[in-house]
């Protein structure tokens, strides 16, 4: 009998602010995971600069990439394929990490592989329990995304529900600025909010009419600037942890109550988080505690490989690599790539 | 022998090119340039590996990647630069960084006129410089800069030489220039002239020509340190200082 060969892939990952590699082995194992990061630099901008962030992608990516191989102990040679996020994100970052990934591709003669972004997010719960698989509900949650996602298959995808305006992570991002919190605002208005009583102020939890798996945060984002103003006309103080804790419970109460009504309507058993929202600590454990409540299996990825990382574009390119899915020397950036349209 | 592989993606061309040469001359293998629409994201790629097939090319053996290294547009001098790096990651080869105006003025090699390379860079802008050749060498006499199309023509009325025009900012600015220069020219007798089709534009040929003087004087990089040199800072920067100068007075 043939030994089955194992498939290694080297991940590159540069759709927003973080340039990074990695090694992951069939799919579940990563070898290696090295992020770059350049949230202090953004910081001073109050958020992501593009071409800042395309800047530095161009400075990072070689080393990133080597200081992965190293880690993970391999050459070029010993890689079965290339994989790459081409979408959805910034362009111009996007394009620093696809174009060299296809020379790379090119000169070492491996097949390449295209990765959707929100994909490799939800993979990323393939490489935390190596026992999970589909199907399965999953929330997906991030400064630029909100959707809940029926995973039908490794490859195959449903989505159900998506925000209508602002992204949750973006909502934490301007409810954070307007408190004073800064950037990034999701970790600064976790952190507040611990110190904070999530019942001190009732913000709205918004139901989308006739689409009950749908979000709307830009509701709860204006009720808290308008309670912000109201505070300082009365000459009220404000305490800013109870505005983070109740912003943050009103926020995670709707994403919690959708994806819980999600997994009871389509009969699946499972629930995961994805995204960069999915390391927010209160999230995690209202989940947790429905979950129970309910009898659904939890799943949710460590903090790490929540926020961006090359490790869970190497589980997602792997999947798609089995599935012969090969990306040719024209692969270009698609900045909106849809889940559904590759 | 050495042998180059060159590429310009810094501008409205997509050019790839394999350069050969040694201290007695140098030759021109292949070159692919595409004056078609930017989408060099797509196209540089497959242009190399036409190529490739074209001419039996192993890319085992050539010697360095020369890349068009700016100025001209951010986006198009970094696909242009991770496609370099991502090459000279793969096959563990030295990069040369070439200026991408250096380049273009290459194109005009012993003239005896002033060339003067115009890349258009919006907000009424050229990234341009001023060149002459001495003998072989090409010297630099206006290091190159993003300055307003006016201010390099003025210029170029004091230096009191013929000169000669090229580069995609030419017909963006052609009719501006031949007002100030109609002006200006006139009264002291000096001539300036546009470059033709085919040596007005950015070719990866000059850009792999000049690298295999620079290879030869030890002037590489590693793929991993290489960087576009953009001439301009990002607008967000740029803003930032204006604001803590104003500040500060």
């Amino acid at each position: 009998m043939e030994e089955k060969k194992d498939i290694l892939i080297l991940a590159i990952e540069s759709s927003c602010d973080e340039t990074a590699a990695a090694v992951v082995k069939n799919g579940r194992e990563v070898l290696s995971n090295v992020i770059s990061s350049q949230i202090a630099l953004h910081t001073l901008y109050g958020g992501v600069v593009p071409e800042i962030a395309s800047r530095k992608h161009i400075e990072n990516i070689n080393g990133v990439i080597l200081q992965a191989l190293e880690d993970a102990n391999v050459t070029l040679k010993d890689l079965s394929a290339i994989g790459v996020t081409y979408g959805p994100g910034l362009v111009g970052a996007l394009l620093v990490g696809v174009a060299e990934a296809k020379a790379i591709s090119y000169a070492a003669k491996l097949p390449l592989v295209g990765v959707h972004h929100i994909e490799g997010h939800i993979a990323a719960n393939y490489i935390e329990d190596k026992e999970l698989t589909p199907p399965f509900v999953c929330l997906v949650v991030s400064g630029g995304h909100t959707h809940l996602v029926v995973v039908k298959d490794y490859d195959c995808y449903e989505i159900i529900g998506r925000t209508r305006d602002d992204a949750a992570g973006e909502a934490f991002d301007k409810v954070a600025r307007a408190i004073g919190l800064g950037y990034p605002g999701g970790p600064k208005i976790d952190k507040a909010a611990r110190e904070g009583n999530p019942e001190a102020i009732h913000f709205p939890r918004a139901k989308v009419a006739d689409a009950p798996y749908d979000f709307s945060f830009s509701g709860v984002k204006s009720a808290v600037l308008n309670y912000l103003n109201g505070c300082k006309m009365k000459g009220e103080p404000i305490i800013e942890a109870d505005v983070a804790a109740s912003f943050q419970r009103a926020v995670c109460e709707v994403l919690v109550s959708h994806a819980v009504q999600a997994v009871k309507d389509y009969h699946l058993p499972k629930l995961a988080l994805a995204g960069g929202v999915a390391s927010n600590s209160e999230l995690r454990r209202l989940m947790k505690e429905a979950c129970e409540r309910e009898g659904i299996a939890f799943y949710y990825p460590s903090p790490g490989l929540c926020t961006d990382n090359a490790a869970m574009i190497g589980a997602a390119a792997y999947y798609e690599y089995q599935k012969g899915t090969r990306h040719g020397l024209d692969l270009n950036a698609v900045p909106n790539l849809k889940l559904l349209e590759r | 022998m050495k042998k180059i592989l060159a590429l310009d993606s810094s501008g409205l061309v997509a050019s790839v090119a394999v350069v050969e040469g040694d201290a007695f001359g140098s030759n021109l293998l292949a070159e692919y340039t595409v004056n078609y629409k930017k989408t060099h994201s797509q196209t540089l790629l497959p242009m190399l590996d036409e190529i490739v097939r074209m001419t039996e090319l192993d890319l085992q053996t050539i010697d360095a990647i020369a890349v068009a290294a700016g100025p001209g547009s951010f986006t198009g001098l970094r696909i242009g630069s991770a496609t370099a790096k991502g090459l000279g990651l793969a096959l563990s080869k030295p990069l040369v960084a070439i200026s991408t105006l250096d380049a273009l003025a290459y194109n005009l090699y012993g003239t005896d006129k002033l060339i003067c390379p115009l890349m258009d860079a919006r907000r009424n802008q050229v990234y341009t410089g001023v060149y002459e050749f001495c003998g072989k060498e090409l010297k630099r006499l206006i290091e190159p800069t993003a300055v307003d199309v006016k201010e390099i023509s003025e210029k170029l009325c004091e230096m009191k030489r013929d000169v000669i025009f090229l580069g995609d900012g030419v017909p963006v600015y052609q009719k501006w220039l031949v007002e100030i220069l109609l002006a200006e020219f006139s009264s002291c007798g000096n001539q300036y002239d546009f470059a033709p089709a085919h040596l007005n534009k950015q070719r990866a040929g000059a850009v792999g020509t000049l690298a295999l003087r620079y290879l030869q004087e030890g002037k590489t990089q590693t793929a991993e340190e290489h960087r576009p040199d953009y001439l301009r800072l990002s607008q967000a920067e740029r803003e930032r200082a204006e604001k803590e100068q104003s500040n500060r007075v």
